[in-house]
């Protein structure tokens, strides 16, 4: 774990469940694997704050367990799951997908597992049942049948899927595992298990419940809490813990990029072509596979939403057009069925990364530099002279670039030696680039500017922390007065209390907030990206 | 090679003309400060996206981060005791207990050696602490028993029926509470105006000004 990664990791546990969980989780992650005992001595924290945290991070998936280097009888030893913690960055991406699949019923779903970690069937019907409800106008209330419709979508598309049974747990593990005991390296796979997608039949049936609009917002809280605390009563799935399939959620980004990226760089029609084609191949095509399983234009042409007889030519200049094309996002493996053809997935992956890095040095060092850049990436290993010659660059600014690129790590100098005593008039310098390395270090600056943002923004809100407190106050009080029905020259009366510079400043502020957290959701756009390329190098080794 | 060091100082190892720089150029000077902390940027950085969607997931990324604080999840430490016992202290929410869980987790799910007892009575606003009131805490424990004895009457019948029931008393308590809060800090605020007041009998002639300010607000 480099610190980077730790830092952001900190960070965003912090925001999430406050300092205590923040303390514990990068103890946690800086040591690797810890008993319960070891880790409340080294953090000097009290026991039972330390056994509440674990329960957090264990309740949202982040911190493994199992049995220890002592063997099963030694005490039980705990590890966090970095990758998971990073997925909180993205938790606004995985809902609005959700809502734009499977509308407002789907977003609230996947929102409130995502919130809990881990909850049941029942308990998430009806939670939303009644958040959708509270929304409705009076007298309306949404049905429990139609939130189980829209549950069961998303677990056949494989969106959410069964939390993996403790095989330590021992009795009920229908898909058992090989090993006796989970060691604490290896979670069992949640796809392992036969029924990681069954749903379980439970009678739901009922309304949700309007929530009294007399109560106020803690009386609310307080009875949606005990709503859902309320687990002790029996339901049929007891048992039976959904959770948000991550991998699922990124297959589906990374199908959206490669479309976005074929449109951008072909047109609209391509990118329907290859839309199809990924969406006939989802169910079939394992996770980290290369290639799409291969399709026949036939059947592409069959599935296609918009066709006519004479569009069939049309589809196969289209089809020659996409294999042809440099980035080559589409491939053709025969010519059964009117040519059988694949989308290159991990190509495509390495396309889009090629092109980030590429676009990160032209707007950070100027578009020659990133000719250069560029042209080292084609052409491998180039010596100074040559760079000056295909770059069509001046030699000394070129020599200029050059060296700041260096500086950077961007670009690397391979020294090959004439004589074996590397002197250096008798040796060739040449500069090169290799994308996986140079992806990597930028991953790793992506870490650092977003764990820098939310520095920045904490930094922010707590300079203006008595401003805002304020506003928050007169907020309460408008309402409250709106409420019991005040009239305007009263309500004027409130709003005058905070003056116009603070108004000013207040609003500023706010601009400041909102730009910070959307350049948070951009970056992680691009870690996003690089991560995947990075795991489909590693995959395919 | 050992016996031309020395003898030409400004001769250079390797070979000047791939570096491009002539014998009479001086080297760039080096560094001898760290880079500053926040370098010149040479470009300006590209604006952020913007769209429909773009601001639909500022507000949810801004909504989940609020809505987080209020769950269970977030764990509070203590807060550390300062030097002095400060007035407003008795108005600040009640200290979280450690010993307690606040949600209750599937302990099936999770190792034994995790387990604490789930905190049953989960109170609508933490009642201030008035410790200087017995009264108040006997009405505390009144109605934790009530929420208890509540609770295993929930147990029994049908949930949904019993939290309405209970929402409705919750409504009454709460309501009650805040009548009974504000009644006491009246009577508080005058007790302690009355006693300033007539309290420095001496001072009465000769602060005239401090206590005629004092009996206008």
């Amino acid at each position: 774990m480099t610190t980077q990664e730790v830092r952001l990791c900190g960070l965003l546990l912090q925001e999430h469940f406050g300092n205590v969980v923040e303390k514990v989780g990068t103890h946690l992650i800086r040591s690797g694997v810890l008993t319960l005992r070891a880790l409340a001595h080294e953090t000097k924290l009290p026991l039972d704050l330390v056994k509440k945290s674990l329960c957090v991070l264990v309740q949202h998936g982040m911190c493994t367990f199992g049995a220890g280097r002592r063997g099963p009888a030694g005490p039980v030893e705990y590890r966090i799951n970095c990758e998971h913690v990073f997925h909180m960055l993205r938790y606004p991406r995985y809902i609005y997908t959700a809502k734009s699949l499977y509308g407002d019923t789907g977003e609230l779903i996947v929102e409130e597992i995502l919130q809990r970690g881990h909850m049941t069937m029942s308990s998430t019907v009806k939670t939303v049942a009644d958040r959708l409800t509270h929304n409705m106008p009076e007298g309306q209330s949404m049905d429990y049948s139609e939130v189980v419709s829209v549950f069961s979508q998303l677990v056949e598309t494989h969106f959410l899927q069964r939390c993996p049974p403790l095989a330590s747990a021992g009795s009920s593990s229908s898909g058992a595992v090989d090993t006796p005991l989970p060691v604490a390296t290896q979670p069992t796979e949640p796809e392992s298990h036969p029924d990681c997608y069954k749903l379980p039949y439970i009678n739901l049936t009922g309304q949700g419940k309007r929530r009294r609009s007399s109560e106020d917002g803690e009386a609310d809280q307080c009875a949606a809490k005990k709503a859902r605390t309320d687990n002790s009563e029996c339901g049929d799935d007891d048992g039976i813990y959904w959770q948000v399939n991550f991998q699922r959620f990124h297959l589906h980004f990374r199908d959206q990029a490669i479309i976005s990226a074929v449109s951008c760089k072909l047109d609209q029609s391509s990118s329907e072509i290859v839309r199809t084609m990924l969406r006939m191949s989802e169910v079939t095509t394992p996770a980290h596979a290369a290639f799409t399983q291969a399709l026949s234009a036939n059947e592409i042409f069959r599935a296609l939403l918009s066709r006519s007889p004479d569009a069939r030519p049309i589809l196969d200049q289209y089809l020659s057009l996409l294999v042809d094309d440099p980035m080559e996002f589409v491939g053709k493996t025969g010519d059964s069925g009117g040519g059988m053809y694949v989308v290159n997935l991990h190509r495509a992956l390495a396309n889009l990364a090629r092109a980030t890095l590429e676009s990160v040095v032209q707007e950070r060092f100027g578009s020659r530099s990133a000719r250069i850049f560029r042209l080292l990436l084609r052409k491998r290993h180039l010596e100074q002279k040559q760079v000056e010659d295909f770059a069509m660059i001046p030699a000394k600014e070129a020599k200029d670039m050059l060296y700041k690129l260096l500086s950077e790590n961007l670009v690397q100098l391979q020294e090959i030696p004439k004589t074996p005593d590397y002197a250096p008039s008798r040796t060739f310098y040449l500069y090169t680039v290799n994308q996986l390395p140079t992806a990597r270090l930028l991953l790793q600056h992506c870490y650092k500017t977003v764990g820098n943002l939310i520095e920045r923004r904490l930094y922010e809100t707590k300079e203006n922390k008595r401003l805002l407190e304020k506003s928050q106050r007169i907020e309460a009080i408008l309402a409250s007065l709106q409420a019991t029905g005040a009239e305007a020259a009263q309500l004027t009366e409130v709003e005058e209390m905070i003056t116009v510079p603070e108004r000013q400043q207040l609003e500023s502020l706010r601009h400041h907030i909102n730009k910070l957290d959307s350049s948070e959701n951009q970056v992680d756009e691009t870690i996003f990206l690089l991560k995947s390329y990075i795991n489909s190098t590693q995959a395919s080794r | 090679m050992a016996g031309n060091r020395g003898r030409g100082r400004s001769q250079f190892t390797f070979n000047v003309d791939t570096l491009r720089f002539g014998r009479g150029d001086s080297l760039p000077t080096s560094a001898h400060t760290p880079s500053p902390l926040f370098p010149p940027m040479q470009f300006r950085p590209v604006p952020l996206h913007t769209g429909e969607e773009v601001d639909y997931m500022l507000a949810l990324k801004q909504e989940l981060r609020a809505s987080s604080k209020n769950l269970p999840f977030h764990i509070k430490a203590a807060r550390t005791k300062t030097d002095v016992a400060r007035y407003s202290d008795k108005y600040q929410n009640g200290e979280p207990k450690y010993n307690c869980i606040e949600w209750s987790p599937d302990w099936s799910r999770m190792p034994k050696e995790l387990c604490i007892k789930v905190q049953k009575t989960r109170k609508t606003g933490a009642k201030p602490q008035l410790t200087q009131k017995p009264k108040v805490a006997a009405r505390k424990e009144e109605v934790l028993q009530k929420l208890e004895t509540l609770e295993k009457r929930e147990q029994e019948q049908h949930s949904e029926e019993e939290e309405d029931e209970e929402k409705k008393k919750q409504n009454e308590e709460e309501e009650e509470e805040p009548d009974e809060d504000y009644d006491e800090e009246e009577l508080e605020d005058e007790t302690d105006y009355i006693i300033s007041y007539f309290d420095n009998g001496e001072d009465f002639g000769a602060d005239s000004d401090d206590n005629m300010d004092e009996a206008v607000c």
